[in-house]
């Protein structure tokens, strides 16, 4: 299997592949403008550890928790249980004809994945400083890791969300087939904006405080806890500039088999949630070369 | 077989002083800046704070070809770790430009990016990825990894209950793995055992013999002169030197000797992490005659006095001794407290370190000093002072004349048959 005693090009045998006969030269001098994070061919080259640090965020979360999967289910699951008490009983909120804990439940899974990508993507670069001030990598990995691993934690809270779906004896209709769009937009804006997020962190340390504040007004600011037929037209709409309101208002339709179809507010988050992409990476792109000096 | 592979030309890298601590590093603050900011346009006062800039590079043009091994030689802030820093990728120039040909890794610090709750397979392939190996060549070299490291046994076992000998053994034997074209290794060699030492260098010897590009920094003179062919003496971030290794180091240590002989307070390259609530101002040797001689002789009694700026509350010291190649012999502790080590309120600003009977062998020492205070640390100066010892009398026994085999003499006694 192994081959020990391998020598010369053969054992350079990987990176020969990629830089055949001359090795290319790099040259390395002060950048102005966009240098490194759209460059698709940098990002290919370091694909190996992409993978390897959304695999050790994913790993290390499942396994440093005493509760582990669990925690990543109990966190949309307690939120449906304290909305239903307060919004749906209490405060009687309308949920559009559905059992008000799917009505939240479905928002809740998507708008937990985002909030726990902000959370701890606009962390991502300060808890990796030894790796940023020692090691040249893609920085955007540490942001994209993050979101990466949640994307496993959805996962996982999908299945609860269908299990419960279907015990309540609801029936998903094919709108069900528009969930990887509806969870393409949420991982769009969750990266965009932790990306931006993670980059002024580096630069100003009180961010981090800011950040779990600013989560909770986003919370509110979107139809999780109530419907976007709150809000009158051209305003419930307009809205869905809140990336989120198109992806929280689409889970609920592809999951809930809910009359309407929110195809609007979806296509308008699409847009919005690129922009916020572009825009994020963009930052990032432009701070990137000072983080080894900062962190 | 000598192609170049490492150009810089006019390379130099600024860093702005005291953003952390003097600057604004809140968000908070530069908000609040930046609103005194507005109002000062508007009164039409224009002050911008002027910071202080540092070029920690300036202006280094130096070429390397394939094969070369070079040892980057300096004081502390010299700009060593900066240059490495720059050809690694980690940061960029502020000005000039270096061209770099072929696959660089690059050791700035063993175990970099271990993570404590992943086992230590997993360690070597996320490390190995960090470093720079793709998959597949990891997959390949993993069990000569282990072998090397020899943690055959403790794979499956959480990084964070190996102890840190383990865990930099672990380290040490991915980055010995990488098969860069370009190896650039800062200070790395000092890890682990003696006898993982020994193997470490053994394999860093290897490398440098494979034919691939190595740029080396330690302190440790011994190690440079024995691995690397050629030396560049950085100073203030220019090359001063560029010669082969014998000449650089010996160009070196004149230089150290020169900084010594100054007053220590116009020394910038200083470790002082920013408390500067005191400083070391002069270092002196006296003999038992209260006199500061050139020489001092073996096995006589010495004091070190350190004078400082200020007396400030719970100063503790550290005095290092290194041989001529700068390898450290012997620390002298106040922290490491003993019965007989007195507090004197009449002592003034110095600290004074008793030595009953000096257990050198004779040559040039050198002492490097670390002053702390209040549990910080004040000020840290290497090379501070210089000194020659003389033959003389270790507990009755003469001393050998010369330190070839060795540095140290300590009082002996022998048993012999008759």
């Amino acid at each position: 299997m192994e081959q020990l005693t391998q020598s010369g090009p053969e054992a350079a045998g990987a990176a020969a592949a990629e830089a055949p006969a001359t090795p290319e030269t790099i040259r390395l001098q002060p950048t102005r403008g966009f240098s490194r994070v759209l460059s698709p061919r940098e990002l290919w080259r370091y694909r190996d550890l992409a993978l390897q640090i959304a695999a050790r965020d994913v790993t290390v979360r499942y396994r440093q928790t005493a509760l582990g999967a669990l925690w990543v289910v109990l966190q949309p699951v307690g939120f449906m249980v304290v909305f239903s008490v307060i919004f749906g009983n209490l405060a009687g909120l309308s949920s559009e004809g559905l059992p008000y804990p799917l009505f939240s439940l479905a928002a809740l899974v998507p708008w937990t994945f985002f909030a726990n990508a902000l959370l701890l993507g606009s962390d991502s670069l300060v808890a990796n400083a030894a790796l940023v001030s020692k090691i040249y990598f893609p920085r955007i990995f540490l942001p994209a890791g993050v979101v990466a691993a949640g994307l496993v934690d959805i996962g996982v809270s999908l299945v609860i969300l269908f299990v419960i779906v279907l015990a309540w004896g609801v029936v998903p209709s094919a709108a069900v087939l528009t969930l990887p769009l509806l969870i393409a937009i949420a991982v769009a804006a969750a990266l965009g904006v932790s990306a931006a997020l993670s980059a002024i962190n580096v630069r100003y340390r009180d961010v981090r405080y800011v950040v779990p504040f600013a989560i909770q007004m986003w919370l509110f600011a979107t139809p999780v806890a109530y419907s976007s037929t709150l809000l009158d037209e051209p305003w419930r709409t307009l809205s869905a500039i809140n990336p989120m309101v198109g992806v929280v208002e689409g889970f609920r339709w592809a999951t809930l088999d809910t009359a309407t179809a929110p195809l609007a507010l979806i296509a308008i988050s699409a847009a919005s949630a690129v922009i916020l992409l572009l825009a994020g990476l963009a930052y990032f792109d432009r701070v990137e070369r000072g983080f080894a000096d900062l962190v | 077989m000598s192609d170049v592979v490492i150009t810089t030309h006019e390379l130099g890298k600024r860093y702005t002083l005291g953003l952390h601590g003097h600057g604004y590093d809140t968000l908070r603050e530069a908000m609040v800046q930046a609103a005194r900011g507005a109002l000062r346009r508007v009164g039409r006062r224009p002050s911008r704070p002027s910071r202080n800039t540092l070029w920690a590079l300036h202006d280094l043009s130096l070429t390397v070809r394939t094969g070369e091994v070079v040892g980057l030689i300096g004081h502390n802030g010299a700009g060593k770790t900066t240059l490495l820093k720059i050809l690694s990728r980690i940061t960029e120039p502020t000005s000039g430009y270096a061209d770099v040909t072929g696959r660089v890794g690059s050791l700035l610090e063993v175990g970099t990016g271990f993570h404590p709750e992943l086992t230590g397979r997993e360690n070597i392939f996320l490390n190995g990825a960090i470093l720079g190996m793709r998959r597949a060549e990891i997959r390949r070299r993993f069990d000569e990894i282990v072998a090397f490291a020899e943690m055959e046994r403790f794979l499956d076992t959480p990084v964070k209950r190996y102890s840190s000998g383990e865990a930099v053994r672990l380290a040490f034997a991915v980055a010995a793995h990488l098969e860069p074209e370009i190896l650039l290794v800062d200070e790395v060699l000092a890890v682990g055992d003696a006898a993982f030492q020994r193997k470490s260098l053994g394999k860093m010897g290897e490398v440098a013999k494979e034919g691939r590009t190595v740029i080396f920094v330690s302190h440790n003179l011994a190690i440079i002169q024995a691995l690397c062919h050629r030396g560049v003496l950085l100073e203030r971030g220019e090359a001063v030197a560029d010669a082969p290794v014998m000449e650089t180091i010996d160009r070196y240590l004149r230089t150290l000797e020169r900084a010594a002989s100054n007053d220590l307070l116009e020394r910038t390259d200083r470790d002082s992490r920013g408390y500067e609530e005191s400083l070391v101002r002069r270092l002196e040797i006296r003999d038992a005659s209260g006199g500061t001689p050139d020489v001092v002789v073996g096995g006589r009694p010495v004091t070190i006095v350190v004078h400082v700026t200020e007396v400030v509350p719970m100063m503790e010291c550290r005095l290092t001794i290194c041989n001529n190649l700068g390898q450290p012999i012997m620390t002298l502790d106040s922290e490491v407290s003993a019965p007989t080590d007195i507090r004197d309120g009449e002592l003034g600003p110095c600290i004074e370190c008793d030595i009953a009977s000096l257990p050198l062998l004779p040559g040039r020492y050198r002492i490097d000093v670390l002053l702390k205070a209040n549990r910080r640390v004040q000020d840290g100066l290497q090379a501070a002072a210089f000194f020659d010892v003389e033959p003389g009398v270790m507990a009755d026994r003469p001393m050998p004349a010369s330190g070839s085999d060795g540095d140290v003499v300590l009082p002996h006694n022998w048993r012999l048959p008759g």
